[in-house]
């Protein structure tokens, strides 16, 4: 079986976030995989491992001048990295972006494609759904566990109320959440072998999609960006054994006790 | 009022319509001249949509098992060939996402998401909050067709308009390819105790200054003893100690509650989006320059893990 796996270079979340002149985030610093991206990855080599074949590709859109963040992926054990670069992608949207991976995607003719819920920089969350739309495949959301059986997928789609058992026919679509597998650390072997692991990168030419992408292709604008009304900080006290009454008191105070 | 026509993709839940369909019928009806909703499943909801503004109510009908995804987006995208709405405002929630998702591949138009305020502006300004909160982007579509957008709950107010019944217009989704094939075979509901998070007026959330996975079971207790609920910080979430239910912030859910009590959360902005509009806000953490402080009403810089149980046996005595 051959999984594809979405992946996104982000910059470094834990750093300050910055947009540049034209309202785009700054990316200009250091790239790495999306923490987020980490599981997909995880989960499609354990679903190839049981599948007793195939492999994993993982594929992104974004700047290939740092691959450090594929480079990740490839060393946890994925064969083989295509991102799609190229200038003109800067301002791309989600549906934009749905359509550059898609046509990247269409090449490999996966079994089944996993991603992220949604990015850890961006949180549009609606990339791998359009995704699907454009594969004309069908989508499974928010899975906790995914099984194939066949040519059938089994997944535990998270609800509201607790959890769905949901069916679809391969090839198909599935974001995971976090947390639902123990990514691997990468051994120094597998650092080792990604160096020399293959990976493709693919310009807007190389698939046709000159008038799709960046701002014009995006069809919004941003008006301006404004600042949000501060809240105030309250008290603050270092606890010398006096913490909780402190909060019991707090609590009273609002009526809450 | 520059808007002609907004549909709201009202979401149907245990007989009834979500809170957050509410919330979006309530606002659009300010907005625009004509409001209609669009729904799916075999509950009658028009009392409701109609109590809440809108007119006219599009029902795609029961889904058979199908994820609603596919089948709602399908049949909106039928129904705006032939009308032309200036946006379809659709709740952020599981199912939301995917109808929003579909519908833009479809229509070939664009989604604005997370989006938290919409405003006339000589047409549809969006709200988004950037950076956890501290700054909000404001945009808008350009191109011709509907823009699609992605609302957060509770962004605005429910409220009822008095309005008549709307009438029901049947809203077939039609042939759907491989799609539409993603089918529900079971449903689970998991055992809740006390209040919903979303709902609760007292949550309890802990973060990474728990230290371990058993140490969340004190911010549960905590939560029962408030009567309020236990909400989770992304980062203990993904190291997998508690399911993505519980979690609030940008990924997961906004709260407003009360209260707020965060326990060994430093407040990366990622989590400070989703409850930062909580009426009070307590914080616990060990770091004195924890984020979090910044917009806490009360800061103890301490140890969760000692701070909690201390908390908890007071809570108990109070109770006794």
């Amino acid at each position: 079986m051959n999984v594809v796996v979405c992946v996104k270079q982000i910059p470094d979340p834990a750093a300050p976030q910055s947009l540049d002149a034209s309202y785009n985030l700054n990316r200009s610093g250091k790239l790495i995989l999306d923490e987020a991206d980490t599981y997909g990855v995880e989960m499609a080599l354990q679903l190839v491992d049981k599948a007793g074949g195939g492999e994993v590709t993982v594929v992104s859109m974004g700047s290939a001048d740092d691959l450090a963040g594929l480079r990740n992926a490839l060393a946890m054990g994925a064969a083989k990295a295509v991102i799609v670069s190229d200038d003109s992608l800067r301002g791309t949207d989600a549906l934009g972006t749905a359509k550059v991976l898609a046509a990247a995607i269409r090449k490999v003719n996966p079994d089944l494609v996993l991603a992220a819920t949604e990015s850890s920089d961006g949180y549009t969350g609606t990339t791998p759904v359009q995704l699907a739309e454009l594969l004309g495949m069908p989508s499974i959301t928010f899975a906790k566990s995914v099984t194939v059986n066949g040519d059938t997928l089994a997944v535990e789609r998270q609800t509201e109320a607790g959890y769905d058992e949901v069916t679809a026919p391969l090839p198909a679509v599935v974001t995971v959440t976090a947390g639902v597998v123990e990514p691997r650390y990468a051994s120094f072997k597998g650092i080792m072998a990604a160096k020399s692991k293959p990976v493709e990168i693919l310009s807007v030419a190389d698939l046709g999609l000159a008038d799709q992408v960046g701002p014009a292709g995006a069809r919004q604008a941003i008006v301006d960006v404004v600042t949000a009304e501060a809240r105030q900080a309250g008290e603050k006290y270092v606890d010398d054994g006096d913490g909780a009454t402190k909060i019991v008191a707090f609590l009273e105070s609002i009526k809450v006790l | 009022m520059t808007l002609n026509a907004l549909w709201v993709v009202v979401e149907p839940a245990n007989g009834s319509l979500t809170t957050t369909s509410l919330e979006l019928l309530s606002h659009a009806r300010t907005l625009a001249s004509s409001v209609a909703a669009v729904t799916w499943g075999t509950g009658d909801h028009a009392a409701q949509a109609g109590e809440y503004g809108a007119t006219t109510l599009y029902s795609v009908g029961d889904l058979a098992g199908a994820l609603p995804g596919a089948p709602v987006a399908a049949a909106i995208a039928a129904l705006a060939a032939s009308e032309s709405p200036d946006a379809v405002l659709v709740p952020t929630s599981y199912d939301g996402r995917d109808i929003a998702a579909r519908l833009s591949a479809r229509l070939d138009r664009p989604v604005l998401t997370n989006v938290t305020g919409l405003v006339d502006e000589g047409g549809l300004v969006t709200e988004h909050p950037i950076f956890g909160g501290t700054q909000i982007a404001r945009a808008r579509f350009t191109g011709a067709g509907p823009g699609i957008v992605l609302v957060r709950a509770k962004s605005f107010a429910a409220e009822p308009s008095g309005g008549a019944p709307a009438s029901v217009v049947t809203a077939p989704a039609g042939e759907l390819g491989a799609e539409g094939a993603a089918r529900i075979t079971a449903t689970h509901v998991e055992e809740r105790q006390g209040p919903k998070l979303e709902e609760a007026p007292v949550v309890v959330s802990g973060g990474r200054g728990l230290g371990e996975s058993s140490r969340y079971a004190l911010v549960e207790e905590a939560a029962r003893l408030l009567n309020g609920a236990a909400g989770a910080s992304r980062a203990i979430v993904d190291a997998g100690w508690v399911p993505y239910s519980h979690q609030v912030g940008q990924t997961g859910k906004t709260v407003k509650p009360t209260v707020y009590i965060a326990c060994g959360i430093s407040g990366a902005t990622q989590h400070m989006v989703g409850m930062k509009g909580s009426k009070n806000i307590v914080a616990i953490n060990k770091d004195p320059d924890a984020p979090i402080f910044q917009i806490a009403d009360l800061g103890i810089v301490g140890d969760v893990n000692t701070v909690l149980p201390s908390l908890i046996e007071a809570l108990k005595s109070r109770a006794s």
